[in-house]
């Protein structure tokens, strides 16, 4: 049913993720699928990394826990915007694409900047991929 | 997520290690459906002070105007209307410590030809293999229509036109006047008054309001993205103060930065509104009443909303790239109407004096023109330093990925000669229609016979041709400059009080740009806008003080950078 599970994370905000991380690693279990952890950061120095660089890898080590964890296997994308705020809803969209994501599931409704405007509603309706929202 | 023990980077820069992390002294929550996530206190003490300083203006409005900006100049015994004798807080500090902002500008602008030539220009903004974020067009555009789009608009005629024909004793370094008492032109003195109005003029907007710029930008861009500090200006600081800056010391910077750029914003904003429309009065006939200036205030502050909403990409550097070629279009039109030929001519001769004059010009000690360097070169010094803060962390934030030497020549050299071809251009055309008719000229009647500056741009535009077409696309484009400085201002100061965030929820950057054009129409309608705006100028000598430093703490920085 789906082979790539597309999970959008606010590392900012990793505590809060778990529900929606529990049934992305569900449903790849199910589907047996894989699961791209997609991360969103600024250039400039964020509450969880100083550096783009520092951003990747900290993301990249999350997949790898979140794997270890699961036993779904799991990549990690970084994605560096100007404007990660704004930017992050054209950002989502083109990431399904890019890494050919058929399912993606996220959080709805974290504090922060996956809040308003909904960004989940809004990749619900112009992504060709199905989208799973998991109210925390 | 420090819990993961997950080590920072290596190698491509020195990234500051502190215990602290970005946001630990931010407040999150929810108003309603909008998130927030602000720095406690900076977002409170700052947002509280501007209500506080707008009440005071509101409910004092003559006490304000006094203590700030000064008496009416007609009301000093013995002070000749319009000369400079104002006895407010602005006119103490530019005329007791002219010396020290006019050294100071000396300071920055030999520090930043020293980062050209110093082998340390070659560290890269955001680390060794970082690259520019932005291609040249978008970044020129936006460094303009942050800080200075709006000031080429008003000051363009109007400063040179002045210096010209000033008959009230502020002409630059006392040089001599063309016009008789009579207003009959003296042939022979036109030539030196043309050239010195031009150097004059060029030299407030060329290399020292840049350098200003360039050092505020260059800390800012240096210490967050190849220290890993947040984007704050506290973060300038950290070789001076340490772990001090998380603190009050920090704490104080910050506001007095969103405190200026606030004010800076919503002061500009409401003159702002009073010129375009005075414009529009004078191109349409359209009323001069407080209901079409809150109307124009509304109308910026839409279009800013809608640009921050859009952000950085889709709508700031839309905005200025648009502006930016409005902008050439009038330049062009007025290069070519005025004629080419003579202006082109005129930008050799007025860098050329630009260059001659600016050491007497950039001299701080024993001279005799007041009124010049007082109320002139000691106000716009203030006036740049003040929304240095502002200005600057735009620049930082979209300037990474370039060296610092080439970040220094672009951000110095290049607006440079903008600027003084754009002086040229325009002041050039205003003084030449004053030489060839000192009887019926425009820029003349409304600039040295009665002074409206707010309608010298369209004076000048009146003696070309095409005028109501060239006329409306001014007063377009002094709307657009407001907005791209709205806009930027508003995200500015987002990520000032978000405490570095620059991922901060997006409906702050509505309450800033929001509250900014609230504060202009209340100021507008109650009174105080100038007073206020005297206040924000205020700010400048202290801000002097933190650019000195932060000049101090960039060379500390650089030097342990990877070159």
């Amino acid at each position: 049913m789906y082979t790539h599970i597309m999970a959008p994370v606010d590392l900012g905000h990793a505590g809060r993720l778990d529900r929606a991380l529990k049934v992305a690693a569900d449903l790849a279990k199910l589907y047996g699928a894989d699961i791209t952890y997609v991360g969103v950061t600024g250039n400039e120095p964020s509450s969880v990394a100083h550096t783009p660089a520092e951003f990747t890898q900290k993301l990249e080590a999350f997949a790898e826990t979140q794997a270890a964890g699961t036993g779904v296997p799991a990549k990690a994308r970084a994605i560096t915007a100007h404007d990660p705020a704004v930017d992050l809803d054209g950002i989502l969209a083109r990431a399904v694409d890019e890494i050919d994501a058929d399912l993606v599931v996220m959080g709805t409704h974290l504090p922060g900047r996956m809040d308003w405007p909904s960004h989940g509603g809004k990749l619900a309706s112009h992504s060709k991929a199905s989208v799973f929202l998991v109210r925390s | 997520m420090s819990d993961q023990g997950i080590p920072a980077p290596e190698g491509e820069s020195d990234i500051i290690d502190t215990d602290y992390n970005i946001g630990q002294d931010n407040i999150e929550g929810r108003v309603g459906p909008f998130g927030f996530d602000i720095h406690n206190p900076v977002f409170l003490v700052s947002g509280l002070a501007v209500v506080a300083f707008v009440v005071y203006a509101f409910l004092f409005p003559t006490q304000a105007a006094n203590f700030f900006s000064g008496v009416n100049a007609a009301e000093v015994e013995g002070c000749e209307p319009g000369a400079f004798c104002d006895v407010g807080l602005r006119a103490y500090l530019t005329s007791t410590f002219d010396w020290f902002f006019l050294s100071a500008a000396n300071i920055f602008v030999i520090f930043c030809l020293a980062l050209i030539v110093l082998p340390i220009g070659s560290v890269r903004l955001g680390g060794k293999d970082a690259t520019p974020d932005y291609g040249y067009p978008g970044w020129f555009a936006m460094l303009f229509a942050a800080g200075m789009g709006i000031g080429l608009m008003f000051f363009g005629v109007l400063e040179p036109a002045y210096y010209f024909g000033t008959p009230w004793g502020d002409e630059p370094l006392g040089a001599i006047r063309p016009f008789a008492e009579d207003g009959t032109l003296i042939p022979e003195n036109v030539d030196e008054a043309r050239r010195m109005a031009l150097a004059a003029t060029s030299y407030h907007w060329a290399l020292h309001p840049w350098a200003i710029y360039a050092v505020v930008a260059l800390a800012l861009a240096l210490f967050s993205y190849n220290k890993g500090l947040p984007l704050s200006i506290r973060s300038a600081f950290y070789p001076i103060l340490g772990d001090r800056i998380w603190g009050w010391w920090g704490h104080v910077i910050d506001i007095l930065a969103v405190f200026a750029t606030l004010f800076g914003l919503a002061t500009s904003l409401g003159i702002g509104a009073q010129q375009a429309n005075a414009g529009l009065g004078f191109v349409y006939g359209l009323p001069v009443s407080t209901t079409v200036q809150v109307i124009l205030i509304c109308l910026i502050t839409a279009i800013a909303l809608v640009s921050v909403l859009r952000g950085l990409d889709g709508g700031v550097k839309i905005l200025s790239e648009i502006n930016m070629v409005v902008a050439v279009v009038l330049l062009l039109f007025v290069l070519f109407a005025a004629g080419a030929l003579r202006i082109l001519g005129d930008f050799g001769s007025t860098l050329g004096a630009y260059v001659q004059e600016i050491i007497p010009l950039s001299n701080p000690f024993g001279r005799s023109d007041d009124g010049y360097r007082e109320g002139w070169t000691a106000f716009y010094w203030a006036w740049w330093i003040s929304w240095s803060p502002f200005v600057g962390m735009f620049i930082a934030r979209v300037s990474r990925g370039r060296t610092v030497r080439e970040f220094v020549t672009c951000v110095l050299i290049i607006p440079s000669l903008v600027c003084v071809f754009w002086m040229t251009t325009f002041g050039g055309t205003a003084i030449a229609d004053m030489i060839a008719n000192p009887e019926t000229s425009a820029v003349k009647a409304n600039v040295i016979d009665s002074y409206a500056p707010e309608l010298s741009l369209f004076a000048m535009l009146q003696g070309l041709p095409l005028t109501a077409i060239t006329s409306t696309i001014g007063i377009i484009l002094v709307i657009v400059f407001f907005v791209t400085s709205s806009d930027s201002g508003s995200l500015v100061i987002d990520t000032i009080t978000a405490g570095g965030k620059v991922d901060a929820p997006v409906p702050q950057r509505v309450f800033w740009c929001t509250f900014e054009g609230a504060v202009a129409i209340v100021l507008l309608i109650g009174g105080g806008l100038a007073s206020l705006q005297a206040m924000v100028i205020s700010t400048g000598l202290p801000f002097t003080i933190i650019l000195l430093l932060m000049c101090w703490a960039i060379l500390k920085g650089l030097l342990s950078e990877p070159r």
